[in-house]
């Protein structure tokens, strides 16, 4: 069976569970879900309402789950869902929807909707129904092993380049290791000073880590694309390579649908636990600080601020700890308006940042990051995701603005304390 | 002394003075709520008035509503209207007894035939024939349809007459009905109440012998000057309803403040009648002053109409049993679809193929 | 049928039917949605899901920060108009008397004359909220029938009870009983509308809370 809209309507039936059918039941039209959306208050156009982009699938529970549904079913008296409708709820599902998580903070009778349209896209991809950016990206992942094409040969460039600059051995494949890094395919490509960054620390520390040469991308296009098939594929690699390593601890790196992937959905997807623990990057720095084995050394008096990714702080439960780390080094650190749980989103996560159709509505809703901005006049910007710098990056230039963009790892990696840094060059 | 002479002849027979006629002819008029000209048309129409054959038949009634009536402590106006009717045919009033009483009614039926007033009370039992009750070996049925055949107007007097009363509560064993479930051809006043106050009776009367006519109804045929208005809307204890003070049982300090009685079942704001105003045994009381809800027994059905002392507010049937086990039931059917919708879900996954590149 | 025995079904089998219907309907319902049940979470939890449950359960309640003024008129009239609502429910002499001989406990009432003042504001905060729900793009937009029709069935019980408070319009008794009808269709009609939300906002707001506090994050 081919990609169908039956396939899409048995998938959405297989994902409705209690918390989907009892959301559906709650929803009473209230519309304070499209406050909270950045899609709806930089364009206010209320097609981008969050629960406006559930309705077709609310037909399906409507159809398939409840007594009047049924009976006027039965009788031929309802409207089934269309391939038509489908396509046109596409735009809204995947254009506009970053699975930030705002409009579940907001919903009055509580409704999780980020959690509703992660299930709606198992649907919406099952009937063939994603962008075409969206589905190359996936494409590559599996058949490549990364959504940019970020091969092995890269990262081995890479980690050369940073044992030259570090004059510290990373090393690939060490079984026994207690902890294995994982990166996402835009640092590799993008922004790979994080090698050398994270070498000196771990050096600092004391850690006994890895990579592996099969298990190194932690990017998962296959939770943005919605389909647990594929993305437990993508998560598979990982947790193999893990277990073939034997380690006690899998580092999510600074990438936000990393995280939810590997640490949240990923025993789920592959149908058991994991015999590791899963810590994202930020989580571990701060351990380490709180336990005496990061140290740094002097400060950075630089007028900045965080932006908090979705899926590491709201939907993660990551929150204080870049704060803590960033208190270490940085006495001009300010925080910008709805920091923390209610900060707005870079526009680009979920899977929207592969997706150029997407790109002009994108440019228009950053103009909320831009205002968060405005509000604080900071000279840069600290993040822990790297499709987020790439987002920030992109905005900002859209919009003239000279902030630069930083990763909080590398900035706490320039800053340690001087017994552990090498000569050669700063980033 | 002619039975039928006029009313201001046979008035001053018994002595009673001008002056306390046009008393009484001034208290109907107000009662009827007619303009005060109306008074002194009425004495005039009263003093000529021919004393028009009244034939009162009793059937499935309890004989309340004539001692109602009869019941005084010394001479009343309402004692007046009996001279003002000539009373022909009544069980408990009358002198006489068996062939002689009934040949007596059958006399006066034949000569008035047309013209006489027939007033019923009590209800007419209809199964097996209406055998239930008989006067004279003739049934109920019978003798209304016959007695009604003649009358210029139907008077039905006390609840049982009008709605059918005590004998029509659940489970109306005997099948009675009310007079005008019956009668369908002739005039019909119903002068409802278990027992209707006795003004009423002789203010319809009054306004018969005045204009030849029987006064405005309401849609149950009771006279709408006395039962136009609810108790609720002339109830001295209104203040305290408003303002929320209710009596919660009898002879607790609400009750003993003479607070409003509504949470104990009163049933005054659904019952039409005069005795917040006119009240009973000449003005002296009526059953919420004495500190007892009304019962609302001027209205039809009163009987069935739930605990007398349930508020209308709450229901008159259980409510928790029948509650707790729509909740078992409710659970029963959640159960029973649920496991339609788990199979429907294991359908979904058991088609499931696994997606792949491909079908991107 | 005359007056006085339709107010007598009203006041019973009426009544019964519709607490049936009621009662079973919302039964069902929750327990249907709970019944679907969801898969076990295998990931190492961060906090506790039952915590993050009970907690957002009533912590929801509180209204979001940052809304905006299309957002305050939802959450201000919704308040009003709930709170006012129950307040006129629960504590009407006469609503206690149906109320407590349904449930077997009584609790004491508020004088009648606030009543009438928390009704006259629960019907402003209603054709307040009807006229936002159509005038506002985001609401329009989700409307269905079933929102107006359930605005209808919850309007109609407070503006007969007023009318029949206050004697305005017809008779007490006529008016008792459009009073009561209109209450037994609001309760037939809940268990199949959004009006049920009157139960399933707990329930969801527990997931949405349980789903967060397994990874210990505080909704």
């Amino acid at each position: 069976m081919s990609a169908s809209l039956n396939r899409g309507v048995q998938a959405m039936i297989e994902q409705i569970d209690a918390p989907m059918a009892t959301f559906f039941s709650a929803c009473v039209h209230c519309g304070l879900c499209a406050d909270a959306c950045l899609f709806y208050t930089e364009t206010q156009d209320p097609k981008y309402t969050p629960i406006h982009k559930l309705a077709p699938m609310r037909r399906v529970w409507q159809q398939e789950f409840t007594f009047w549904g049924r009976l006027l079913s039965k009788l031929g008296l309802s409207k089934p869902v269309t391939d038509t409708e489908l396509s046109e709820w596409e735009p809204l599902i995947y254009d506009s929807c970053t699975l930030c998580g705002r409009c579940s903070l907001v919903c009055p009778v509580g409704n999780d909707i980020a959690y509703m349209v992660r299930k709606m896209r198992e649907g919406m991809v099952a009937a063939g129904h994603a962008p075409q950016g969206l589905k190359d990206a996936t494409r590559r992942s599996i058949e490549q092993g990364s959504p940019m094409g970020v091969t092995i040969v890269t990262l081995k460039a890479h980690i050369k380049h940073a044992e030259q600059e570090t004059g510290l051995p990373v090393l690939l494949d060490r079984e026994g290791s207690d902890y294995m890094l994982v990166l996402s395919s835009a640092e590799i490509a993008d922004f790979s000073e994080i090698i050398p960054a994270v070498t000196r620390i771990f050096h600092q520390a004391g850690l006994s880590w890895t990579m592996a040469s099969d298990g190194f991308e932690g990017t998962n296009s296959g939770i943005q694309i919605g389909s647990s098939d594929l993305a437990a594929e993508l998560v598979g690699r990982i947790v193999k390579a893990a277990e073939r390593l034997k380690v006690k601890y899998v580092i999510s790196p600074e990438c936000g649908h990393a995280y939810t992937a590997l640490r949240w959905e990923g025993p789920n997807l592959i149908g058991r636990p994991y015999p590791f623990e899963v810590v994202h990057i930020i989580e571990l720095l701060d351990q380490l600080r709180s336990t005496g084995r990061l140290r740094t050394e002097g400060l950075d008096n630089t007028r900045m601020t965080f932006h908090d990714p979705c899926q590491m702080v709201r939907r993660g439960g990551v929150i204080e700890q870049p704060r803590s780390l960033l208190h270490m080094i940085a006495p001009n650190f300010v925080e910008m308006p709805d920091a923390g749980m209610q900060n707005w989103c870079c526009g680009g996560g979920g899977g929207v940042s592969a997706n150029s159709r997407a790109d002009t509505l994108r440019h228009k809703v950053f103009d909320r990051k831009k205002a968060q901005l405005d509000a604080i006049k900071v000279d840069s910007i600290v993040t822990s995701c790297s499709n987020c710098r790439n987002m920030l990056e992109d905005g900002l230039e859209h919009n003239h603005m000279k902030l630069s963009v930083i990763s909080l790892t590398d900035l706490i990696a320039e800053h340690l304390a001087e017994d552990d840094k090498q000569e050669a060059g700063k980033l | 002394m002619n039975q039928h002479d006029t009313l201001g002849e046979r008035l001053a027979q018994q002595g009673i003075s001008r002056r306390a006629f046009l008393k009484f002819c001034t208290a109907m008029a107000s009662m009827m709520a007619l303009p005060p000209g109306a008074a002194t048309a009425i004495a005039e129409a009263l003093i000529k008035a021919k004393r028009p054959s009244v034939i009162w038949l009793s059937f499935q009634e309890c004989t309340g509503c004539t001692e109602s009536l009869t019941r005084s402590h010394t001479p009343t106006l309402e004692n007046l209207i009996f001279d003002m009717i000539s009373l022909d045919y009544h069980h408990t009033l009358q002198a006489a007894s068996g062939f002689g009483a009934e040949k007596s009614r059958e006399d006066a039926m034949q000569e008035f035939f047309g013209k006489y007033l027939l007033v019923v009370d009590g209800a007419i039992p209809l199964h097996k024939d209406g055998v239930y009750s008989t006067i004279a070996g003739r049934t109920n049925l019978d003798l209304l349809q016959e007695a009604s055949k003649g009358a210029a107007a139907i008077i039905a007097v006390g609840t049982c007459a009008t709605f059918g009363g005590i004998p029509n509560a659940k489970p109306n064993p005997t099948g009675a009905v009310a007079v005008s479930d019956i009668i369908k051809d002739k005039p019909i006043v119903n002068i409802s109440g278990c027992p209707p106050i006795p003004a009423v009776i002789t203010g319809v009367l009054a306004h018969y012998l005045t204009f030849g006519a029987l006064p405005e109804l309401d849609d149950l045929g009771r006279p709408r000057s006395y039962y136009g208005e609810t108790i609720h809307d002339r109830c001295y204890r209104r203040p305290f309803y408003d303002q929320g003070k209710f009596a919660k049982s009898f002879d607790d300090e609400g009750a003993r403040n003479g607070w409003c009685l509504f949470e104990l079942g009163c049933k005054g704001p659904t019952t039409h009648n005069s005795c917040a105003t006119t009240k009973w045994n000449g003005k002296t009381s009526f059953p919420i002053e004495s500190g007892h809800g009304c019962l609302g027994c001027s209205e039809p059905n009163f009987w069935d109409a739930g605990s007398f002392y349930t508020p209308l507010s709450a229901p008159t049937v259980d409510m928790t049993k029948v509650v707790a086990g729509a909740a078992v039931a409710g659970a029963g059917v959640a159960a029973a679809l649920s496991v339609a919708d788990r199979a429907k879900k294991r359908r979904a996954q058991q088609s499931h193929e696994k997606l792949t590149t491909k079908d991107l | 049928m005359n007056q006085q025995t339709l107010l007598e079904f009203v006041r019973g089998p009426g009544l019964q039917i519709a607490a049936v219907v009621f009662v079973l309907g919302m039964v069902y319902r929750l327990l249907q949605l709970l019944l679907l049940g969801r898969k076990k979470n295998l990931a190492t939890p961060r906090g506790s899901a039952l915590r993050g449950g009970l907690r957002t359960m009533w912590h929801r309640s509180i209204p979001s920060p940052g809304l905006t003024s299309r957002g305050y008129i939802t959450v201000i009239t919704g308040y009003v108009f709930h709170i006012g609502f129950m307040i006129t429910l629960l504590f009407l002499s006469q609503h206690i008397e149906l109320l407590s001989a349904v449930l077997k406990f009584e609790w004491p009432a508020l004088p009648p004359g606030l009543i009438t003042i928390t009704t006259i504001v629960t019907i402003a905060a209603m054709v307040t909220l009807l006229v936002h729900r159509f005038t506002d793009p985001v609401k329009r937009l989700l409307s269905d029938y079933q929102d107006y029709l359930t605005w209808i069935l919850t309007f109609l019980p407070l503006l007969t009870g007023f009318l029949l408070k206050q004697g305005i319009g017809l008779g007490y008794q006529q008016m008792l009983i459009v009073h009561i009808i209109t209450l037994e269709l609001l309760l037939i009609a809940t268990p199949f509308t959004k009006l049920a939300h009157m139960l399933t906002t707990f329930s969801a707001r527990w997931y949405n809370g349980a789903i967060a506090g397994y990874k210990g994050i505080k909704v």
